[in-house]
């Protein structure tokens, strides 16, 4: 059983700078032709302000801190044994190339189902950009087998 | 803007089938670098017959679908749950439809029931999203 005490710790916060680079290697991986999503005057004549981050891309940007995800160290979790269960976007903003971005993270629940053979850890972060706006709410549920 | 009603299918994305050169991209290019999903002989050792797709990568998959139909600005939540793997070769299909229409914020917003499904219909994400018309 992972510790349950954890509920509530709120990791390092942290600010990154989303890429125009990143963005477009981003847009490769995921097969996106479109090219506002990898070029800067199709985004301006678009309506946007740059080349907006898609939709799922707030994940990417957990993975950019300090240490790969700190869940696995706080909660002392084999890698191999964690699977994502389900994954939450709200959208306040529009998060751009160029932008810094504050990411901020709290584990907000575990519980278990199938008699503890799954344990469920539900992760809430927010992504605020350098103008203080709050542009993106995430939640993200991993599922741990225990066996 | 009308022509948009309860039970209105939105375009469907089909996908190539997935290839460890996909994952290795997506894993790059995502900075998820967990080994299940570009090492095979770590998947194996974890009890799997051989690396999977990053389920990120199929939900990215739905965003692509979503933002094909309606500009992202228009976005409001999108979620999903992971229901079943996605598998070297699986072929993916996104599709998705209006279930409700509703007045939010002072604005006409569309809920949407968002799939994706392997070529044999399994599911493997089943999500929603919430789009501003």
């Amino acid at each position: 059983m992972l510790d349950r005490s954890k509920v509530g710790h709120e990791f390092s916060s942290f600010s990154t700078n989303v890429e125009k680079g990143r963005l477009k290697f981003f847009a490769k991986a995921i097969g996106e032709k479109n090219s506002l999503y990898s070029d800067k005057s199709a985004a301006l004549d678009g309506g946007y302000n740059n080349i907006p981050a898609p939709p799922t891309f707030p994940f990417v940007l957990d993975l950019e801190g300090p240490e790969f995800w700190p869940v696995l160290d706080l909660l002392d979790m084999d890698i191999a044994r964690v699977l994502h269960g389900s994954q939450e976007f709200e959208y306040l903003g529009m998060i751009y190339a160029g932008d810094t971005i504050t990411v901020t993270s709290i584990l907000k629940d575990m519980f278990d189902k199938k008699g503890g053979a799954l344990e469920f850890i539900v992760m809430e972060s927010s992504y605020t950009n350098q103008h203080g706006e709050l542009v993106s709410k995430a939640v993200n549920t991993l599922v741990y087998r225990s066996h | 803007m009308s022509d948009i009603t309860v039970g209105t299918e939105i375009p469907s994305l089909n996908l190539p089938p997935i290839s460890r050169a996909t994952l290795a991209l997506y894993a790059g290019a995502s900075g998820d670098h967990n080994p299940i999903h570009i090492d095979s002989d770590f998947a194996k050792k974890a009890g799997m017959p051989d690396v999977f797709a990053h389920g990120m990568l199929s939900m990215a998959y739905l965003g692509r679908m979503l933002t094909d139909w309606k500009p992202q600005s228009q976005l409001r939540k999108f979620s999903n749950r992971f229901a079943s793997m996605t598998q070297l070769q699986d072929m993916i299909t996104c599709s998705g439809k209006v279930v409700e229409i509703f007045e939010e914020k002072g604005e006409r917003r569309a809920r949407l029931e968002i799939v994706a499904a392997k070529r044999d219909g399994t599911q493997t994400l089943v999500g929603e999203a919430i789009i501003a018309l």
